[in-house]
């Protein structure tokens, strides 16, 4: 569950992340209109509790995959609210790329896609890198509530075994289990971060 | 050829490029001067159409840049290549990689890419760093990989951007002497800004000083330095003239390495029996001569008789005023 909804986040994240660096005031297709309506769009997403945002779209869950209950169901609102977050982490990276590097490479002709794909995704790997692991754990948190509506996972283990049966040992196991999860995760993304650099 | 004719620009209200004419021949160094803000970057950026103009016309060999599509000017830009302050490198990849870049980009093939990266780096000298990402170069040696770069597509013409600002006083003759060599070896031309007039008296024939938009002066370089225009004056300063005595008068004597006798001094003071101090003087390398100037200090009196002396051997002179 947690990597379908990284993958996909990711996915739709990026492709929003680029979108935005291109068409905003000083990158390279400015417009105005597509990035200001994308801008909200993201931001209002965004301001959603996830919790709320879970409830609140069961009927588009329900049209997209057929129920809102289940592992299934839990990915489109994960994805839903997974994707602007990684959209403005990759817009963030990119935007970081030195502006005068992408002047030269205009200088020797380079065409907008070469310099999107060749230069500035290149370049931005390592914050990425560090902004999707970022995600994941973030990702990885909303999962534990999406467990509270039947998701399964481990914040259903926690909360249905552990919590709702009052046995400390299983809801503190599994949250004791997510805090090595969570600093492997992390580790992982420094150490790429560290070697791509 | 750059051919450029009462060129403006504006941005909104403040008009920052203001009726500009020059001609900057093949070959030719020709260096673009002024204050922080006095618009030569901005003159750069419009001869390879990293800026647009208003109104006006600037031509590269009859190629003339607002009339042409998006497109047509990318493909131009294979005949100029820029070099900035910053040296703008792809920190992620190796030298070779940067290098290699433009090439990449208009789809060399892999054989001639490598050949063509091989004969830059060793044209700049670089080959030991060849493999090694900028993170471990010096200020100088990135701005040879730039350069190797910027030359890549084998360009006519050098546009370069305050690019020797951030490095080392040595530094930057290294890499001045590195692009002089390339100009007469290859026949680029270089248009190079700076806010730094010694930079221009090392490498350029020729210079224009931009004030506020504007070219307030235009020349060789020995001519500028000779005729000490106000625009010059105004770039330099005045440190030098808060050094000179206040009493009598002081008389500027510029000369180049033709136009002085060395003994014209002591000359003077022999033929006309008038004593004179020396308040102020310095010699500075021009290209493969001098520009030299010295100030000296005479009693009011004999002010009008030294400076016709002066005038008869023929050297340029000028009374300071305070």
């Amino acid at each position: 569950m947690v990597s379908a909804a990284t993958v996909l986040s990711s996915v739709i994240g990026s492709m929003l992340a680029i979108i935005l660096i291109i068409t905003y005031k000083d990158g390279l297709k400015p417009n105005k209109y597509v990035y200001q309506i994308l801008d909200t769009i993201i931001n209002i997403v965004r301001s959603f509790p996830f919790i709320i945002l879970l409830v609140a779209i069961i009927p588009f869950t329900r049209a997209i995959v057929g129920t809102s209950i289940g592992e299934k169901a839990a990915i489109v609102p994960l994805t839903i609210a997974g994707a602007p977050f990684v959209a403005r982490i990759i817009e963030g990276s990119l935007r970081e790329v030195d502006k005068d590097l992408i002047e030269a490479a205009k200088s020797f002709g380079a065409s907008n896609f070469q310099i999107i794909f060749k230069i500035m995704i290149p370049e931005a790997v390592p914050s990425v890198i560090s902004g999707v692991t970022l995600a994941i754990i973030s990702i990885l948190g909303c999962t534990a509530m999406a467990g509270a509506v039947g998701a399964g996972g481990l914040g259903a283990v926690s909360i249905t075994y552990g919590y709702a049966n009052f046995d400390n040992t299983i809801m503190y196991g599994t949250v004791l289990f997510l805090i090595i999860l969570v600093q492997a995760i992390q580790s992982l993304g420094n150490f790429l971060y560290k070697i791509l650099k | 050829m750059i051919e450029i004719s009462n060129l403006q620009k504006s941005y909104g209200e403040i008009q920052v490029l203001k009726n500009i004419n020059l001609t900057i021949n093949d070959g030719e160094i020709y260096g673009l001067v002024g204050r922080s803000g006095a618009g030569k970057s901005t003159l750069l950026r419009c001869i390879n159409g990293l800026e647009k103009y208003d109104s006006g016309s600037l031509k590269i060999d009859s190629f003339e840049i607002e009339q042409h599509s998006n497109q047509e000017i990318r493909q131009f830009r294979k005949n100029i290549g820029m070099i900035f302050q910053n040296f703008s490198l792809m920190e992620r990849k190796t030298v070779y990689q940067n290098v290699a870049l433009p090439m990449e980009c208009w789809g060399y093939k892999k054989a001639e890419i490598d050949r063509r990266v091989k004969e830059l780096i060793k044209l700049v000298d670089i080959e030991d760093k060849i493999h090694e990402k900028p993170r471990v170069l010096s200020g100088g040696q990135k701005q040879r990989v730039a350069i190797a770069r910027a030359l890549s597509l084998q360009p006519k013409i050098l546009l370069c951007d305050e690019a020797t600002s951030a490095l080392d006083p040595k530094t930057t003759k290294a890499i001045l002497l590195l692009l002089k060599k390339i100009s007469e070896t290859l026949g680029i031309a270089i248009v190079f800004v700076t806010h730094q007039m010694s930079v221009v008296r090392e490498i350029c024939h020729k210079v224009s000083i931009l004030e506020d938009g504007e070219i307030t002066a235009n020349g060789t370089v020995s001519s500028i330095f000779l005729n000490q225009p106000q625009s010059l004056k105004n770039l330099l300063g005045d440190e030098n003239e808060e050094l000179v005595p206040t009493t009598g008068r002081n008389i500027r004597i510029t000369y180049t390495e033709n136009s002085v006798n060395g003994r014209i001094l002591s000359n003077m003071a022999q033929d006309l029996a008038v004593g004179f101090s020396i308040a102020w003087a310095n010699v500075e390398k021009y290209r493969d001569g001098v520009l030299g100037t010295i100030v000296i200090n005479v009693d009011e009196v004999h002010v009008k008789t030294v400076t016709e002396y002066l005038s008869n051997v023929g050297v340029k002179w000028e009374v300071i005023h305070h």
